[in-house]
């Protein structure tokens, strides 16, 4: 297995308390698998990716473990991860598009990264330059400084160098949000090509936007309110998915070819709950259309099917 | 379908306002509260001082000249016989009139030009930076220097309207740059497309977000405005009548207290306009603290 | 580029413009009869009287109309001819401002370069860590409200006076003329010593918070998250943000050149130590007014090219200045 998350908890430190951002994380991914990590605003979703690249205050480490190609992380020491960070686990942030220093040319700054990480740099431009090609980018962007690129010229870079030195796990946060369509099916394509040249061997896409999951990802994971709802293939999350809330999560997604003056286009009552005092049991609980009684028991993530996970008491029952 | 009677809990009541949240942080920021005491503490001595003394503000008195600080001269005297006490208490109510007229006009003069320019925009926009520039590229002390040299007569006021008059060009451009940010926020649109005058959305929009620039502002322009009048008035070219820090030092250095060794002449000035102008600046720092959350200690 | 340049020299211009003709203007506001004012207040020697009053009628041109006047400033201007001085006639100002020139700029040069350089370095060490920043910050806002004549007595008093191991007055000892021998060369530096730090100190406090601001912030910017996230070593990231830091600080300094020459002037008068400032005050002092235009000439003309000289550092240093104005993008 590529990569192993058990139990893992990050809570965030505040003046008034630990927000519990996320609780209880536990899952798989597999060598090769693309998996898509979506969910609403404030669920959790950059937390996690976030924490196991770079946990830092005001995120607090609070239990659990995380485990790539056999190898426990330090996700907790910020010194200790450096060795990873880069090499083994790498990250598309979400403001890649200001992630390059303003005053050094992009292939100095490059070399100066990767002389700092002991890697040479010489010898590491030429497969730079393949992967320059690749995403239809001249070479000739090493001589320009980040203020002359585009914003897509910016994401294609930024991706390029994240994971230039081949890591086992690339997360990706929100790349496609700023990006306008067509540019996002590019750069959506890319990181498969990558995956499929096995310039990245597992990546964690996170994203609020199920449509781009639905063409690059393999499996998806939903959460919700710092808690992990249903994880299962592509294919069973958008088609026959299981949670009450993935369930609304699809069905409020506009569909081709079906006329919204016929049916209405639902969307999910209520807000999402604070998580400085989380509700007791199900996060769910209060917006959801199947609540009962048991509900008020906070219902594990287990494994209903092979490889789909579900945290839902009415869900269980059917297996039984 | 759960009963809707049954809420998620809140913890906490509804946001406080935002007033209520600013005085929160104030109270419990140690440099404002460090700072803001000291500079009222000589401000108390300012106005309060001048009761303790029983000596005419420069009454020579034969019987002690250029002697250290006793019970009966606090900060001792000078060469002549005065008391420094006295004359240090009258210094810093000069020092105070110039930090509030000067800061305060400078403050109100780059308020309105930076404002101006910033809501404008284009030609207007134009004129104005290309004056602020000018004013700001002319050597303050030089002009003030000269125009001081050529008149007779000086006032207080008159050395407080003239350092306001040139000091604004940094206020000028902070708010030019606040006001530009703030114009393009989503909120002004708001209200500029529901038909608000811009008299009103000046009023309500903007000024709110602005006050906390203009307070740290006017702290910076006050402290700045006391440095420089205690430049002026080292130099012999403040008020031709009373008595400020800056004139005392200048005196000090004329009729030899270094030489005679008299320290308590030329030491309680300076340190004075040291303490309130640091304490100033440290203010500043906290409440930038306190209206900048991302600045604020966890 | 051009656009840029052509707009700074534009305000340049303008502003040495405004300045010569305040500088001419201002005599001419005094009430009543400049010349007999000039003379009795300067209590000229019965002989010199009568030249001064001729020379000064000419000199003033007030027997030409107040346009010609103005035009034969600028022309005199031109010629370098900035006219005779009174307090230290007949010498002429031009040559008594030469003299003066070396004194202030090796005192103003290192001090702004030093305390600059060191300033910024140790602002951006004290933004390490906690214990550090808590002291140095306090301290460094202190530093850059001490007003400079007061840090020039103290210092003064404390090291010239009761330590007894600067002198406290002059450029050189009264009894040395100049001369390349050891002697002089350490008396020089004798004298120099004390103005030169009470200088150096209160700019080096200034710099010190500002970098210090500066660098946090830097040190919050996404490139900075970016660096961190791909576990680049602290010394790296820490070097990017002080390289981003100092550009906002060579701007500061363009903005501080007004508070320095303040300053130079004080320091100057503090330790009678004859550069431009200490000149302009005797000229004050003395009601000459040709010196005094003429200091302030060359003091104006000085901060012009400071400033136009910071400009064009600026645009070097900082490549996004550079591709701005060519027009760059994608």
């Amino acid at each position: 297995m590529s990569l192993q998350i058990n139990n893992l908890r990050v809570y965030y430190q505040t003046l008034r308390g630990d927000v519990k951002a996320l609780d209880d994380a536990t899952f798989d991914i597999r060598d090769g698998e693309i998996m898509g990590l979506a969910g609403e605003s404030g669920c959790g979703k950059t937390t996690l990716g976030n924490s196991i690249i770079y946990l830092s205050p005001p995120m607090k480490f609070i239990e659990g473990s995380v485990e790539l190609d056999n190898e426990k992380l330090p996700i907790w020491d910020m010194k200790k991860m450096d060795k990873y960070r880069f090499k083994k686990v790498s990250i598309i942030p979400q403001y890649a598009m200001n992630a390059m220093n303003p005053t050094r040319k992009i292939g100095k700054m490059i070399s100066e990264l990767l002389d700092s990480k002991k890697v040479s740099y010489r010898k590491t431009k030429q497969e730079l330059e393949r992967r320059l090609d690749l995403v239809e980018l001249t070479h000739n962007i090493l001589n320009m400084y980040p203020i002359e690129l585009s914003g897509g010229m910016k994401q294609r870079m930024v991706l390029v160098l994240s994971t230039l030195l081949n890591p086992s796990l690339l997360i990706a946060d929100e790349i496609t949000s700023a990006l306008d369509v067509s540019t996002q099916k590019a750069v959506a394509d890319m990181l498969v090509e990558f995956r499929n040249r096995e310039y990245v061997k597992s990546m964690i896409v996170i994203t609020h936007d199920i449509s781009i999951l639905y063409q690059i990802a393999d499996s998806i994971l939903v959460m919700y309110a710092g808690k992990l709802a249903e994880k299962a293939s592509t294919r069973v999350i958008i088609h026959s998915p299981r949670h009450p809330y993935t369930k609304l999560l699809i069905s409020s997604l506009p569909k081709v070819g079906v006329k919204y003056s016929e049916k209405k286009l639902i969307g999910i009552p209520g807000n999402t709950p604070m998580l400085l005092k989380p509700p007791i049991g199900c996060r769910f609980r209060d917006r959801c259309p199947v609540a009962f009684d048991k509900c008020i028991e906070e219902p594990p993530f287990i494994e209903i099917e092979k490889d789909h996970f579900v945290a839902c008491w009415k869900e269980y029952r059917k297996n039984a | 379908m759960i009963e809707k009677k049954e809420k998620t809990e809140k913890v906490f009541a509804k946001e406080p306002k935002k007033i209520n949240e600013f005085l929160y942080f104030a109270l419990r920021n140690t440099k404002l509260k460090v700072g803001l005491s000291i500079v009222l503490l000589f401000l108390l001595l300012t106005l309060i001082g001048p009761l303790f003394t029983n000596y005419e503000l420069n009454a020579f008195s034969a019987g002690s000249l250029s002697s250290p600080p006793s019970s009966e001269y606090w900060l001792g005297t000078t060469v002549f016989g005065q008391d420094i006490y006295t004359q240090f208490v009258y210094g810093l109510r000069a020092t105070f009139i110039v930090g509030a007229i000067g800061g305060g006009l400078a403050t109100i003069i780059g308020l309105l030009v930076g404002f101006i320019a910033g809501y404008r925009g284009g030609i207007v926009d134009e004129l104005l930076n290309m004056l602020t520039n000018i004013v700001l590229v002319i050597p303050a002390f030089a002009v003030l220097l000269i125009i001081a040299a050529y008149l007779d007569v000086r006032g207080i006021l008159m050395e407080s309207v003239l350092i306001g008059l040139i000091n604004w060009t940094w206020t000028a451009r902070a708010v030019r740059a606040q006001t530009f940010s703030l114009r393009s926020r989503e909120f002004v649109d708001m209200a500029r497309m529901s038909g608000m005058k811009p008299l009103k959305i000046i009023f309500t929009e903007i000024a709110p977000n602005m006050m906390s620039y203009l307070l740290m502002a006017l702290i910076l322009q006050f402290g700045g405005a006391i440095l420089f009048a205690a430049t002026l008035d080292f130099i012999g070219l403040g008020p031709t009548q009373g008595i400020s820090l800056g004139l005392m030092m200048n005196y000090a250095v004329l009729w030899g207290a270094l030489q005679f060794g008299s320290w308590w002449w030329f030491v309680p000035p300076g340190f004075a306009i040291m303490a309130i102008v640091g304490s100033l600046y440290i203010m500043n720092v906290g409440l930038d603290e306190v209206f900048n959350p991302k600045l604020r200690e966890m | 580029m051009r656009r840029y340049f052509g707009r700074k020299i534009l305000i340049y211009s303008i502003t040495f413009f405004l300045a010569v003709t305040i500088d001419w203007a201002i005599p001419r506001f005094m009430p009543g009869d400049p010349i007999r004012n000039l003379l009795a207040r300067a209590g000229q020697r019965a002989e010199a009287a009568d030249v001064m009053y001729t020379y000064y009628t000419k000199a003033f041109g007030l027997d030409v109309s107040t346009w010609q006047q103005y035009l034969n400033f600028w022309k005199a201007l031109f010629h370098g001819d900035l006219g005779i001085s009174v307090f230290r006639f007949p010498q002429p100002v031009a040559a008594i401002l030469m003299k003066a020139v070396p004194f202030s700029i090796c005192l103003l040069v290192p001090a702004i370069l030093l305390s600059f350089y060191a300033g910024n370095k140790f602002g951006a060490f004290a933004a390490r860590t906690k214990i550090l920043d808590n002291t140095v910050l306090p301290l460094g806002y202190i530093l850059t409200a001490t007003p400079y004549m007061w840090l020039g007595i103290l210092l003064a008093w404390s090291l010239g006076i009761v330590a007894g191991v600067f002198p406290i007055a002059g450029a050189y000892g009264f009894n040395l003329a100049p001369s390349l021998s050891w002697t002089f060369i350490f008396s020089l530096l004798e004298h120099w010593f004390l103005p030169f730090t009470s200088l150096f100190l209160v700019g080096f406090g200034g710099w010190a918070i500002g970098m210090r601001n500066m660098i946090i912030y830097e040190l919050e910017s996404d490139y900075s998250h970016y660096l961190e996230a791909l576990g680049a070593p602290r010394n790296l990231i820490r070097r990017y943000a002080f390289r981003n830091a100092l550009l906002p600080q060579i701007t500061g300094l363009a903005l501080q050149l007004g508070v320095i020459v303040a300053g130079q002037v004080v320091t100057e008068v503090v330790f009678s130590y004859p550069g431009i400032g200490w000149l302009l005050l005797a000229a004050i002092q003395n009601q000459d007014y040709f010196l005094l235009q003429g200091c302030f000439l060359f003091i104006i003309i000085m901060v012009l090219i400071a400033n136009f000289i910071i400009d064009i550092v600026y645009v070097v240093i900082d490549p996004r200045t550079r591709i701005g104005m060519v027009g760059g993008g994608s």
